[in-house]
């Protein structure tokens, strides 16, 4: 009963292109001719006030919705090509956790490890909870966790199945120092693995650490944001100050 | 081509519409009811109207979810809001007339009963795509999708429970004087239908363009 | 196919776990069900039940209570978003509905074990006269219904008023699968019973069950993509 062995190899790819991609609700466009690239091992940060279109594009990227207009090419497929099985290369850590608050730690990661055909059940669910620092938790419902064991909880479910493109809405939100240096450590971790990691985020200087690129989006335009010296908040700034001028 | 030709259709069924009055008083009055017969002309053109109204927006419906195309969900949107015009046409005429040929208000049997329960099928349908808020078009294209294919198990299952109990009150078969006039209101209907349905769809493609030049605007 | 349905079955199995954990769901549409026959007993008894009311009374009951029991369903995966979480899993669309499909249906044979003999009891309903019969008619009928229903419940999970309206979409839409689940039932508690109407009723809710399951599946996917 425990599904397949890993997603078969046709359906990984190792870079995501978005060409063009817009997204409107009635009259309220979210998403404004947006493009970008991102390559295996590496961690892009998607800036932008509230409201801005990050989550809209991430809900695209995890093929949750479907753009009004322009296309997401994960390798060489879109999401129609690809089908079903593309979803098994994505991972995400959604800003509500995709969490079962009445089922254990260990039953919410063996649920998800079914569903996604994870191969070696029990060792992944362990070796997920050891890295969560949650083994001595694994049997506690995870309804009674605090936020910050819950973030932990909910970013290994998201990385169980080893996805390819992993996308994080808010992800440093409500840690505490040590479960943020947790999260960037795992991340790094992820970059070393060749994985593509796409992440929105407010929390400039704990990003800063560990990205590689930045985008900013602003009511739904999308702008790189300089690399180079100089902190990550000083040149997102300077990077909406341009889109607006 | 449509923007042309609804006025020409408005014109036309205008014509048709005013000159049936005339043609439903000289026709011959049926033998057991009379003249309250002759509301069938309108009370069944309406039904007809209404039914191919459903299919409309059943298949306009089913169109959306596959393609997701606008036109597809103006038309489904036209042809749910006709419905339940002419929906509600029978269901008024109705009850009159079975008031006057038989002596109470309403009848359960298979005709009555599932276009009561269509009427409610499309009003549910705008009702959704008023207040589900974003997305509703796409939650009533399923609810479209749904109405078509439950109608004609609605009228089937109501037909087989009212046959159970046989009432006194069995709609006559038409005799051949009546048919010239009443394919005439049916025609009549028909253009008034199609007439709508252009404007309808028009306008909704307006709204949908003034959202269009909304977002523009920003840029 | 077999893993859409094993992940199916993974989905189910996973809520009737918790609803094992709590019996929230079970105990509240269970009792529910009972308040409703308690009106209904106040509306249609005289010195005995109004001819043939048992039939009516169960099925509406049954309605009412599975409405509630689906908007619950769902207002459970609305928490921590777990909907969205199921479909992104890399199985077919389908597979989240029948998951639920199944998981619902379970929660409904529960309920019906207990109200069922509660309506012979209150309404003196011949329940033992064709027990067969009368247990294919309440699956079929209530497979029918949650069809519809989990359908209507999964799409309406993040739009407004969902509470009202999946009533409102669904009693018109789910109307065949009440006239035949009614209409069979009378037949067997009528005075004079009619099994072979029954029977005939019990097929028109078979084929009406192939019919919106299979319309069900296919709408599914394409409802649930925003």
């Amino acid at each position: 009963m425990s599904g397949g062995p890993h997603a078969p190899e046709p359906d990984d790819f190792d870079h995501v292109t978005v060409r063009d991609v817009s997204r409107t609700f009635g009259r309220r466009r979210a998403l404004a001719r947006v493009s970008l690239d991102c390559r295996a091992g590496e961690i892009l940060a998607v800036l932008g006030p509230n409201g801005a279109g990050k989550s809209t594009l991430l809900g695209i990227l995890a093929t949750l919705m479907r753009p009004t207009d322009g296309e997401i090419r994960y390798g060489a497929r879109t999401a129609a090509e690809a089908g079903d099985g593309l979803r098994g290369r994505i991972g995400v850590l959604g800003h509500d956790l995709f969490l079962y608050g009445e089922l254990t730690a260990r039953e919410n990661l063996r649920f998800f490890g079914r569903l996604y055909g994870v191969g070696d059940l029990d060792g992944t669910v362990d070796a997920a909870l050891t890295a969560a620092r949650l083994s001595d938790r694994a049997d506690d419902r995870a309804g009674a966790f605090s936020r910050g064991l819950r973030q932990r909880l909910a970013l290994e479910r998201a990385l169980l199945h080893a996805p390819r493109l992993v996308l994080l809405d808010e992800p440093f939100t409500g840690l505490d120092d040590d479960s943020a240096a947790h999260l960037s450590a795992r991340l790094r971790d992820l970059r070393r693995r060749g994985a593509i990691v796409v992440m929105a985020t407010h929390d400039f200087e704990t990003a800063d650490a560990v990205v590689d690129r930045a985008v900013c989006l602003d009511n739904g335009r999308v702008r790189d944001v300089a690399a180079g010296p100089g902190p990550l908040r000083e040149r997102y700034r300077h990077a909406l100050r341009e889109a607006r001028a | 081509m449509m923007n042309r030709l609804v006025p020409v259709l408005l014109i036309a069924a205008a014509i048709v519409f005013g000159y049936a009055p005339f043609l439903i008083r000289d026709s011959p009055a049926e033998d057991t009811m009379g003249v309250v017969f002759k509301i069938f002309y309108f009370h069944v053109s309406s039904a007809l109207t209404m039914m191919l109204s459903a299919i409309v927006c059943a298949v306009a419906s089913a169109a959306y979810l596959r393609r997701r195309s606008r036109t597809a969900d103006h038309l489904a949107l036209a042809a749910a809001e006709l419905a339940v015009v002419f929906g509600a046409i029978v269901l008024i005429t109705g009850p009159l007339w079975a008031r006057k040929s038989w002596g109470f208000w309403w009848v359960w049997d298979a005709r009555v009963t599932s276009t009561l329960v269509m009427w409610m099928m499309f009003s549910s349908y705008l009702l959704l795509r008023k207040y589900a808020g974003v997305g509703s078009e796409t939650l009533s294209a399923a609810v479209g999708v749904f109405a078509g294919v439950m109608s004609p198990l609605v009228y089937k299952s109501v037909d087989i429970w009212r046959t159970q109990h046989p009432t006194t009150n069995v709609l006559p078969s038409l005799p051949p004087g009546m048919r010239g006039v009443w394919l005439w209101c049916l025609v009549g209907f028909l253009m008034l239908y199609v007439a709508l349905m252009a404007l309808r769809t028009r306008l909704a493609a307006s709204q949908a363009a003034l959202d269009d030049l909304h977002l523009a605007l920003e840029d | 196919m077999t893993r859409t349905l094993q992940a199916a079955w993974t989905i189910a199995r996973k809520d009737l776990r918790i609803e094992a954990r709590s019996r929230e769901l079970v105990y509240t549409t269970l009792f529910f069900a009972v308040a409703c026959l308690l009106v209904f007993a106040f509306a249609f008894v005289r010195e005995r039940p109004i001819d043939n009311a048992a039939a009516g009374i169960l099925w509406v009951a049954l309605a009412f209570s599975g409405t509630l029991a689906l908007g619950r369903t769902f207002e459970r995966e609305r928490q921590g978003e777990t909907l969205r979480a199921l479909l992104l899993a890399p199985v077919e669309r389908g597979a989240v509905y029948l998951g639920k499909l199944i998981a619902l249906l379970l929660l409904m044979a529960a309920v019906e074990l207990i109200v069922v003999p509660i309506v012979g009891l209150l309404f003196s309903a011949p329940l033992l006269r064709a027990p067969a019969l009368l247990a294919g008619l309440l699956a079929l009928g209530t497979i029918g219904f949650a069809a519809i229903g989990t359908l209507f419940a999964a799409m309406l999970v993040r739009a407004s008023s969902r509470d009202v309206l999946l009533p409102i979409l669904l009693y018109p839409m789910t109307a065949p699968l009440l006239i035949a689940g009614v209409q069979g039932t009378a037949a067997i508690f009528a005075d004079e019973p009619n099994l072979a109407l029954a029977e005939n009723w019990l097929a028109m809710l078979l084929f009406f069950d192939a019919v919106v399951v299979t319309v069900a599946l296919w709408v599914f996917g394409a409802v649930m993509t925003e």
